[in-house]
């Protein structure tokens, strides 16, 4: 029975990796960038989630859409003043780009508000847990997982059934057939990096309730591990990203659960050096070979 | 006059990508001193058929042996020291070195010196970088490139970053030189030019040269035989003449023109 | 080509090197300069052989590493295990420091260095984060509270180690090795096809980047009084990269000069963390937006003290270019 209340841990902080690896994945499948702020979108969003809730006295979800909200405004924001001056830079450049704007927004929040944690008020949904086949699920972690679930059915929604979801599909593909094509290739990449912010942003709220310690640099570890969630699934591909985070959480969960809970941040890198080693393009990507 | 072992010889060589069979059944032969052309319709697999000489790509069957020396499976680089050097299609120079650095690069596999030997300045360090020095300056000459020896090589003009790519694959010191389209984006008289190089490299190094063109002009005007390949597959061998009149070849380039 | 004149500047600018040595030492031991400035120095100087060993991976052969954190951290662990757990001299602790740290970069290199760009970017970060995990779980070096460690470090040492390194690597690149790497960087298709052993060059420069971290590592150690897994994050790793980055891909002299001016940079601002780390991240966005190739390009310092041509990716000639 440990095992499989491990298992369901697992799950519900899988479903939190899920979610910023979408970001990550969607974000480099459209621009091929490493955006390292993503996971301080992440930790923004938490905070967000966290005053609308103690100061605006708002319940979990008004909090989370105005998380969302903020999450994507802010996601717009970064790309449209850093990142898109620099599209046809070296790789090197956008990369540094992105270290420098993920320090900027974690120094920037600290400088703003300090260092000191909050705590999540305990009290937003019922603490109750139901008892299935004798493994405790709580409310929280159902509550997590059941928004993770309906966001990713409205995210494959949008980008398979809308409009916005094909120009997105047709830019990561080729953008610059996809501008011949009267695609406004500038603001589906906003709208990538809305999208993806929002997710990180709604992951930032189920992380403070389900942790209920929040802090500024909250976001490098998930973040980076929300990565390799991306890498492990195949980078750019969106199944690919909910599966990998999923099964990064109950990977950890389970090397937690086999008493080396120390070793736990670890297990993540380990994934992520066999996966570049034997399968560089993930568990669900096809390889491509350079052109000579 | 006694039979010759052929220079290369390849066997039914292929390669396949998951289902998609790129080249197959390729069976060609050169002899020492040819200049054979490679010619085909776009996308016929004449650049993955040089890849596969030369290692980038490692044949999924067949075999390919340079001077009765097997060579499948082969790196890259070892390929190149057995005596197989190229140019490529989209010039890859090492943009950020100058001209000479270029050429001395080619010539890595002369310094016999060791790292240790660099590092602390032994005499063997010097005394070899004298002589890779020198013989690459003289070896510009022969290209007229001796005059932009210090330049950065991405600030050539296009006609010259082809021609010390060429340079580049020579110095490497080749028994059979691969040109991937040479001619692509060159003006008539930057061909001619090409067209007078390739006779004067013939004189003077020893060479055996396959060429993939898209040049007719070209093709026609240098080589001595022709290859044709199509959706992977050799469908005509023989001189210039025969080629033009071959109904297959015709056929294959149906649409596009055959001067 | 005038490989003689080339020499004697060689020479002459290693005499000045050793003149300058010596004349911080006399200042240091006669307490002209205070304990403050000669700390800072110290700071500097240990930057300054890790830009110059991140510079020879990335800058010359262009492999995107950012864990170089991981092997600063070898490097500490494995001399202070020599000085403090064995008991051995101080001298045996700089050199275990680096060949640990070499041999660790062997480990990650050979299997990873056959991914490019951002995979290999990826994968060196993740085996950074994993030296760290590895260190604080092992309580024979302290686990998460660390190992304290005897302050061995003096400026002769550190003088020493920056001047051995410095040459190592400009002799290094300036050679046919070197040119080898560079190929590698500017194409390694082309590269492969002109003879050279890609992937060996790939992990010689490596192990040679990876050993002086671990000198870098060695001096760390025996100079802050203790050492801490979490002194060795990637945020220590994208500090190192920033130097060789905004000093300049390619340019020695670059990653040298970005080390001495951020080091004094965050010193002066040691007492403002936070404000410390905003200029930081402003400073780097704002520099690749207006000049990505940093300060220096892929210039070396000497080239200005050149007329007519310049000495791009610093090996046009067997010896040109001075010591810093």
């Amino acid at each position: 029975m440990e095992f499989l209340q491990q298992l369901v841990n697992g799950v519900s902080l899988g479903s939190i990796y899920a979610l910023i690896a979408l970001g990550y994945t969607m974000v480099y499948g459209i621009v091929k960038l490493i955006n390292f702020a993503h996971g301080d979108v992440f930790m923004v969003g938490a905070f967000i989630g966290f005053y609308s809730i103690t100061i605006l006295d708002l319940g979990f979800f008004p909090s989370l859409l105005i998380s969302m909200v903020t999450c994507a405004i802010l996601g717009v924001l970064i790309e449209r003043i850093a990142y898109k001056p620099l599209r046809n830079a070296t790789r090197i450049a956008a990369l540094i780009t992105a270290i420098g704007v993920s320090l900027l927004i974690e120094y920037g929040v600290i400088y703003v508000r300090g260092a000191q944690p909050e705590a999540y008020p305990g009290d937003l949904i019922p603490a109750t847990s139901i008892d299935f086949l004798g493994v405790k699920v709580s409310s929280q972690s159902l509550m997590i997982l059941g928004t993770s679930v309906v966001l990713m059915v409205l995210l494959q929604f949008i980008v398979h059934k809308t409009k916005i979801g094909k120009a997105m599909r047709a830019v990561s593909y080729d953008m610059d057939a996809a501008r011949l094509m009267g695609i406004n290739v500038n603001n589906t990449i906003s709208a990538t990096f809305a999208i993806g912010s929002a997710l990180a942003g709604a992951a930032g709220v189920a992380f403070g309730m389900y942790y209920t310690k929040i802090e500024p640099l909250m976001g490098i570890i998930p973040g980076l591990k929300a990565f390799v969630a991306a890498v492990l699934g195949g980078i750019g591909i969106i199944p690919g990203a909910m599966v990998g985070g999923l099964l990064l959480g109950v990977i950890e969960s389970l090397v937690s659960a086999a008493g080396f809970s120390l070793w736990r941040d670890g297990v993540a890198f380990v994934v992520l050096i066999l996966i570049l080693i034997f399968r560089p393009a993930g568990l669900f990507g096809k390889n491509v070979r350079e052109k000579v | 006059m006694a039979v010759k072992t052929p220079l290369l010889k390849v066997n039914n060589a292929g390669i396949r990508f998951g289902g998609l069979k790129a080249v197959s059944d390729v069976n060609l032969e050169l002899k020492q001193g040819e200049l054979v052309g490679l010619i085909g319709p776009n996308g016929a697999g004449k650049t993955t058929f040089f890849n596969l000489l030369t290692g980038v790509y490692v044949p999924t069957e067949g075999s390919i042996e340079l001077d009765g020396d097997k060579l499948n499976g082969l790196a890259p680089y070892k390929i190149t020291k057995k005596g197989i050097s190229r140019t490529f299609q989209n010039i890859r120079l090492f943009n950020e070195l100058s001209v000479l650095d270029n050429v001395k690069v080619a010539y890595h596999s002369l310094a016999k010196h060791s790292i240790m030997s660099s590092i602390f300045r032994l005499p063997k360090h010097f005394s070899e970088e004298k002589y890779m020095e020198e013989k690459a300056v003289e070896f510009l000459k022969i290209f007229n490139l001796d005059n932009v020896m210090h330049e950065t090589a991405k600030n050539l003009p296009y006609g010259q970053q082809r021609r010390l790519e060429i340079a580049r694959a020579l110095a490497a010191n080749p028994k059979l030189l691969l040109l991937d389209e040479p001619a692509a984006g060159m003006n008539p008289q930057e061909t001619e030019e090409l067209m007078n190089l390739i006779a004067l490299i013939r004189k003077r190094f020893d060479l055996t040269i396959l060429l993939i063109e898209h040049d007719m002009l070209l093709v026609m005007g240098v080589c001595e035989r022709i290859y044709v390949l199509d959706h992977g597959q050799l469908i005509a061998e023989g001189t210039p003449e025969q080629i033009r009149n071959n109904p297959k070849v015709i056929e294959a380039y149906l649409g596009e023109e055959v001067s | 080509m005038n490989m003689l004149k080339g020499a004697k500047g060689f020479w002459s600018s290693i005499v000045l090197a050793v003149v300058f040595g010596i004349a911080m030492q006399f200042l240091i031991t006669g307490e002209i300069i205070n304990f403050f400035y000669v700390n800072t120095l110290y700071f500097i100087g240990i930057n300054i052989i890790l830009a110059a060993s991140l510079h020879l991976i990335i800058g010359i052969t262009g492999q995107f590493s950012i864990g170089h954190a991981g092997f600063l951290a070898v490097g500490a662990y494995a001399s202070a295990i020599i000085t403090m757990k064995l008991e051995l001299p101080f001298v045996l602790g700089l050199v275990a420091g680096g060949v640990a740290a070499a041999i660790a970069g062997l480990i990650i290199g050979i299997p990873t260095l056959r991914l490019k760009g951002d995979y290999l970017a990826i994968a060196t970060l993740g085996f950074g984060e994993i030296v760290r995990i590895v260190f604080l779980n092992i309580e024979y070096v302290g686990g998460a509270s660390g190992m304290t460690v005897t302050q061995l470090t003096t400026w002769p040492w550190l003088f020493g180690s920056i001047l051995l390194t410095l040459l190592v690597i400009r002799n290094f690149t300036n050679s046919t090795h070197g040119r080898a790497c560079i190929s590698v960087r500017e194409n390694e298709i082309a590269a492969d096809a002109m003879g050279i052993n890609t992937t060996y060059y790939k992990v010689v420069a490596f192990a040679i980047g990876a050993f002086f971290a671990g000198v870098a590592g060695a001096l760390y150690a025996h100079n802050f009084f203790i050492i801490q897994p979490t002194n060795f994050g990637f945020l220590k790793s994208f500090d190192i990269l920033i130097f060789v980055v905004l000093g300049g891909l390619g340019s020695m002299s670059g990653a040298v000069l970005a080390a001495i001016l951020l080091t004094i940079v965050s010193t002066f601002l040691q007492s403002y963390p936070e404000l410390r780390m905003i200029i930081y991240s402003l400073v780097l966005i704002i520099m690749m937006l207006y000049r990505p190739q940093g300060i220096m390009g892929t210039r070396e310092l000497t080239s200005f003290f050149k007329f007519g041509k310049s000495a791009k990716g610093g090996v046009n000639d067997g010896s040109k270019n001075t010591v810093a």
